[in-house]
């Protein structure tokens, strides 16, 4: 198949997208938009390590240059899309360029939800989202300095870990009751807690936030209980929100990010979204409308639209998947875990666990899993897989760690 | 891919240490290696870090010939070290492999 492929957006989805088409043999043009200055790169070692790093980090790239070169892929950098005519089937960017297409793929992502509270503005709250942003908050990690994380979620947990690890003295202030309270079962969080707590952060829960104050020379946050932490410096990790305003002014259909059907197709034919971006129908869970933040999903539909675009039919239908490293703990979590209604658990020694997730029919629908050093990767992968055959495992076997799980993967249809 | 060689042998675990389809971490002189055993009972030995962000392969899970690496799903053919597809796209150092009275060796250069 030859024409134009057009790509917005240089993260994960939109570089594997590129990728993907010339792997399923497109051979016409592919171009790929991207604001940074950069080649795209990979976004979670940013919270990880590249803030670990002794020396300056270097970017991690998905592709080397000759690789893209390689295989014929234009990169445009530096340069944001501002504008897509639909009917002309052209995207214009900042500079003025204008380039056609005939399919269009939109792995925009998502950016970091900016703090709304008084005194809080660019001089004095952080984020991280970008390499730049990763190289300046890295700057900030010195020994000593006295770091208060605003946000109770991974990324700001996994920072506190990193600025724990250099050295820094860290507060963790979250407005929930616990840590991870959207994402991670309740005695997991808890866990984790105890291991930042363990390790030496301050962790404020349940607290409200009344303004920030100070500028270069010094900050404070302000609580509603009138307790004032003084900081050297402030990172705000309160979420992520989807860059829809492009798809939002083509006129594009939005719901919780730009629509997608279960192709990843928009409401435009000849437009797909992959990604942070992207919301879609999971039909894992009865076509429940979703939008993930997690690199394997970027990488996925990435992979997923790129065939979309060149014409497949078969619905997007991976399960989400996603990890989280915190000093030496590791978490893995597969399927969606607010879904089911009966959980199982497995011990798995050495302090590594894994809670399954069942429907009341006996469908693995989720696992969840903690310990240290990568040890439960293996269960949980093959949870995974359980999942995305709609398996019904045996419940007893499930909860017992001296039955292998591979036997329950490997077991016929139907008894697995 | 050339057949790898060895300058030294290394006793590395019982046979038994490794379970049929899976693999365990062995580390020498510095160095990681991940060591497998197949389904039919042969032992193969390969650097024990995936080629794309230096997660250990021992942490993965192995199916049909195949390691995954447990973080980012790189897959290699662990019987020749080759990388399956993205995100990995360089292939793994292999190393010979004997079992000797029960112990498995593996040989380093």
């Amino acid at each position: 198949m030859t024409g134009r492929m057009l790509i917005i957006g240089a993260g994960e989805a939109g570089a594997r997208a590129a990728m993907a088409l010339r792997e399923n043999g497109f051979a016409g043009t592919v171009t790929i938009i991207g604001d940074e200055p950069h080649l795209p790169y990979e976004r979670p070692p940013l919270s990880k390590s590249v803030l670990a790093a002794e020396s300056e980090p270097a970017a991690p790239f998905i592709h080397t240059e000759a690789r893209l070169a390689e295989q014929d892929i234009a990169i445009v950098h530096g340069t944001e899309a501002t504008s897509i005519d639909r009917a002309g089937h052209t995207v214009t960017t900042a500079n003025g360029a204008i380039f056609p297409y005939d399919r269009l793929l939109l792995a925009t992502g998502a950016k970091a939800r900016r703090l709304r509270l008084d005194g809080a503005g660019p001089d004095n709250v952080l984020y991280l989202r970008t390499f730049r942003e990763a190289l300046a908050l890295r700057s900030r990690l010195m020994p000593g300095s006295r770091l208060v994380l605003i946000g109770g979620g991974f990324i700001g947990l996994e920072l506190a870990a990193a600025a724990r690890l250099r050295g820094c003295d860290v507060t963790v202030i979250e407005m929930a009751p616990r840590l991870l309270a959207r994402a991670v079962p309740a005695d997991m969080a808890a866990r984790i807690a105890a291991r930042h707590e363990a390790a030496g952060v301050r962790l404020i829960l349940g607290a409200g936030i009344e303004r920030i104050e100070g500028d270069i020379t010094g900050h404070a946050v302000l609580l509603s209980d009138g307790e004032r932490v003084p900081c050297d410096g402030i990172i705000a990790g309160i979420g992520a929100v989807p860059e829809t305003e492009l798809a939002e002014a083509a006129g594009l259909a939005i719901e919780n990010g730009i629509k997608a059907d279960e192709r990843l197709q928009t409401s435009d034919p000849d437009i797909f979204a992959a990604g942070d971006c992207c919301s879609f129908p999971l039909a894992l869970y009865g076509g429940r409308r979703i939008r993930l933040e997690a690199w394997r999903n970027a990488q996925d539909q990435g992979n997923h639209a790129a065939r979309s675009m060149l014409g497949a039919s078969e619905p997007y239908d991976a399960v989400p998947w996603f990890w989280s490293d915190q000093y030496d703990l590791t978490l893995q979590i597969a399927g969606l875990p607010d879904e089911g209604s009966e959980t199982i658990i497995r011990d798995l020694g050495d302090s590594s666990e894994i809670r399954f997730r069942l429907a009341p029919d006996g469908r693995l629908l989720a696992a969840s899993a903690i310990g240290p050093n990568g040890k439960i990767a293996k269960d949980i992968r093959l949870a995974e897989m359980m999942i995305a055959r709609r398996a019904k495992p045996d419940r007893g076997a499930l909860g017992d760690p001296n039955v292998k799980l591979k036997t329950l993967f490997l077991a016929p249809a139907g008894q697995s | 891919m050339a057949a790898p060689t060895a300058s030294q042998w290394i006793d590395a675990c019982d046979r038994d240490d490794i379970d049929e389809e899976d693999v365990i971490r062995f580390d020498h002189d510095g160095r990681t290696f991940a060591l497998y055993r197949s389904p039919d009972d042969a032992y193969f030995a390969t650097d024990g870090l995936c080629t794309h962000e230096k997660v250990h392969l021992a942490d993965g899970l192995v199916m049909d010939n195949i390691i995954e690496c447990p973080k980012h799903n790189g897959r290699f053919d662990y019987r020749t070290g080759e990388a399956k597809g993205a995100p990995v796209c360089v292939n793994l150092r292999t190393y010979p492999v004997k079992v000797e009275d029960g112990r498995v060796w593996i040989g380093i250069d």
